[in-house]
């Protein structure tokens, strides 16, 4: 089991500062010895528990102490915490998020970064190996999980490069990577177009118990495409990326997947096609998953018709239909994880002619509300339970991660949420370092208003 | 009378049909200046023309320069190798100098599409889209539409076919977004890796049988079919191309005598059409050249002058 990396938002006083042993095997006597000795433990109150892995969903309270869930001890408690008409979550976790450090701090440092993805809920993320340099050595994990022990406010999982510097022929160094602590592989942002390739990467892979996450672009189909192909890109003249550009590698991962009988995860789904290609060759057991972004079905490719280089990323938007077909999806089963593809760039990047922008947006702040207005309160596709485990459990036991629970012992990592709160964003209040984001001024109902990691808030909404 | 308030033409998708119709009126009453021994009017006397062409072209270029001057502009061209955009200056930041300079019109010629609208969206001054990558190039698509009406009196109810490379033409998205406008009948004709049938959704005809558009077209705008080079997965060759699609002596043959044959330029002769059709008494190719400078002046004049015909 990798070791997440971050350091407190707030400076630690006081005995719980100290090592203490695992929760779990102490007695109830003993903690209540080390409460009498003023250890700090805390009562969350009448909020509604919704805890997927433990299939439970009941008012009640919460009790951490020393950066762990504990067992109900009433009357222990130093400090509460009233949630009521909030729901008490398990820390949410965002397994598709690009932290640019190291190389691109102009555009996100891990600081700035996971200061959003607390504000959005956020108490874990999984950082792309798409820095500059690669993530594809030990020395480069080692960089960045050290950077997070002392900038990060939230959890910091690292994934390690499927290839060499991304480029989709060598097999960057796995046994390396997984003892530096990667949770997972990706070229995300690349795509390894050599079908051998990417079958002894899989191959490999599976010695080490490693998923394998896949951006899925056939380069050829694609070429210089920024938008999806249809109506949309005739009107405005803009090259098309079709469908079955991500199609065609989707179904290159099933075929693999099948043949190894190892896991490969499709990142950023945004065609119908794709979901129904996934979906049956899950109902046959194949070791296939894939992950929506909001954006994809909050938007479609009319945003484009502006030339706003903020509604431009990869896999572009796509129609009313592929919006039904992933939601769908969603609510079937088929697509099991929840992420926002964060993808911050400076404004003077974004700035420019349209086809010489970068791809991509931000979203940590915004996701849990976009999904949620969308799938719980607007279309009702799925429920409150349901939403939580697809940003909790569902990516806690794809990568293997000891979080996304509240049993007795895990991490005290605790997301409160208000489902209820309309609100509107605003993206000059935005924590992190860059704006991109087509949703300035968009109004939802629901948000995360308090982010726990190991016991300590890492952000409140003030 | 419709009333122009626009700074900027970035495209005839944003127009209404009202709209096209006042630059086609004023461009009608533009067009008489060129035919007089003195050929300028002071109507934008003072002002600073900039032909901004980050892509390479002549006759667009030329027509602009000859329209800003009848109407009595100063005009400076500028072209990418000339400008700072080889030193890695933004185009904004190039056509912010420019506004600083307090150049009042830009026409831009550039090679990706939304970028007059990018420019337009951000300055101050007029922006005139001199075309932007596949997206428009209103201008050519309102001077093939004058030019049109000029023979027909009217648009409404034509059957237009535009034949060629429809995919990645400019030429022909401004002709179908104006001509739509106006309530013409237009039919897309080429091979379908260039024409695909999804254009129906914009609300024309696809066909990929020019024989069986022949005999109802009333105009036959055809298009400059790029080299195979270039194209070279999207159809097999030139010999192909034009034994089905070229406007052959025998397929001219079968047009309606008062059916037009038009095309922006620069032609191929012998590829998308015959040389002689070309030169033939149905062709208006050099008509639409001399239309093309009242047009300019009159999307000069009401964008940058001020509103009502000149006097």
């Amino acid at each position: 089991m990798s070791e997440p990396d971050r350091c407190d938002c707030k400076s630690r006083t006081g005995p719980d500062n100290q090592a203490s042993p695992c929760l779990d095997l102490i007695s109830i006597a003993f903690l209540r010895d080390l409460s009498g000795q003023s250890m700090k433990i805390t009562r969350i109150t009448n909020g509604r528990i919704i805890d997927p892995a433990n299939k439970r969903d009941e008012v009640a309270d919460l009790w951490f102490a020393d950066g762990k869930i504990i067992a109900h001890q009433p009357g222990s408690e130093t400090e509460t915490i009233d949630a009521s008409n909030l729901v008490v979550s398990p820390g949410l976790i965002d397994i598709h998020v690009h932290l640019r450090e190291p190389g691109q701090s102009h555009k996100e440092t891990i600081a700035s970064a996971t200061r959003a993805a607390a504000a959005g809920g956020f108490t874990s993320v999984v950082a792309m190996p798409n820095t500059s340099p690669a993530a594809d050595s030990a020395a480069t994990i080692a960089w960045i999980k050290d950077k997070a022990a002392r900038t990060a406010c939230v959890n910091v999982f690292t994934t390690g490069a499927i290839t060499k510097g991304l480029k989709g022929e060598e097999l960057a160094p796995y046994g390396a990577l997984v003892n530096a602590g990667v949770v997972a592989l990706t070229d995300d942002g690349h795509c390894i177009q050599n079908h051998e390739v990417m079958r002894r990467a899989v191959e490999y892979a599976k010695m080490f118990g490693l998923v394998v996450m896949d951006h899925c672009q056939d380069y050829s189909l694609v070429g210089d495409g920024i938008m999806h192909e249809g109506e949309w890109s005739l009107r405005l003249g803009l090259p098309g990326w079709p469908r079955a550009g991500e199609e065609m590698i989707v179904a290159r991962n099933i075929l693999l997947a099948e043949h190894l009988d190892s896991p490969i995860h499709c990142q950023h789904i945004s065609s119908g096609g794709s979901v129904r290609l996934i979906r049956d060759a899950r109902a046959r057991g194949v070791k296939i998953s894939g992950e929506v972004c909001p954006h994809h079905i909050a938007l479609t490719d009319a945003g484009l018709a502006s030339f706003d280089s903020n509604f431009k990323m990869n896999p572009p938007l796509r129609t009313e239909a592929d919006i039904v077909a992933l939601i769908e999806g969603i609510a079937d089963g088929t697509l099991t994880i929840l992420c926002s593809d964060h993808a911050p760039h400076a404004a003077y990047e974004k700035e420019v002619e349209i086809d010489h922008a970068p791809f991509g947006i931000t979203g940590l702040e915004n996701e849990l509300a976009i999904f949620h207005d969308i799938l719980v309160h607007k279309r009702k596709a799925i429920d409150l339970p349901r939403l939580i485990a697809l940003y909790t459990s569902e990516p806690a036991a794809l990568l293997k991660l000891d979080r996304g629970t509240l049993s007795t012992g895990a991490p005290a990592d605790i997301t409160l949420i208000d489902p209820s709160l309309d609100w509107t964003f605003d993206k000059n209040a935005s924590l992190s370092l860059s704006q991109n984001t087509p949703f300035h001024g968009h109004a939802w109902r629901g948000r995360a208003v308090r982010t726990i990691v190991s016991g300590e808030t890492a952000w409140s909404l003030s | 009378m419709s009333t122009w308030t626009r700074k900027d033409l970035t495209g005839l998708d944003e127009l209404s049909a009202g709209e096209i119709t006042f630059l086609l009126d004023t461009a009608r009453a533009f067009k008489g200046v060129g035919e007089r021994s003195l050929k300028k009017v002071p109507a934008l006397r003072g002002k600073t023309l900039v032909n901004f062409f980050v892509e390479p072209s002549t006759r667009t270029r030329t027509s602009f320069e000859v329209a800003a001057m009848r109407l009595s502009a100063d005009v400076v061209n500028i072209s990418a190798t000339a400008s700072s955009l080889q030193k890695g200056e933004t185009l904004k930041d190039t056509a912010l100098n420019l506004q600083a300079l307090h150049a009042d019109i830009i026409v831009l010629r550039h090679s990706s599409p939304g970028s007059s609208k990018f420019l337009a969206d951000r300055l101050e001054l007029s922006i005139i889209n001199a075309g932007d990558g596949a997206h428009e190039h209103p201008t050519q698509g309102l001077l093939d539409i004058f030019t049109i009406r000029e023979k027909f009196g009217k648009i409404e109810g034509l059957n237009i076919a535009i034949v060629g490379d429809i995919l990645f033409s400019r030429v022909a998205r401004s002709n179908i977004f104006g001509l739509l406008k106006l309530g013409a009948k237009v039919t897309l004709v080429g091979p379908s890796t260039l024409v695909p049938k999804s254009f129906e959704k914009l609300g024309v005809r696809v066909s990929h049988r020019i024989d069986e558009i022949l005999a109802e077209a009333d105009v036959v705008n055809l298009l400059r079919i790029q080299h195979e080079r270039q194209r070279k997965e999207y159809f097999p060759g030139l010999g192909e191309y034009i034994s089905i699609f070229g406007l052959t002596k025998a397929r001219a043959e079968k047009l309606n005598p008062s059916c037009l044959i038009m095309h922006p330029g620069p032609i191929n002769r012998g590829v998308e059409i015959d040389s002689d059709v070309a030169d033939g008494a149905q062709s208006v190719i050099l008509e639409q050249v001399t239309n093309g400078i009242a047009v300019r002046m009159a999307v000069l004049y009401a964008c940058a002058g001020g509103a009502g015909l000149p006097a």
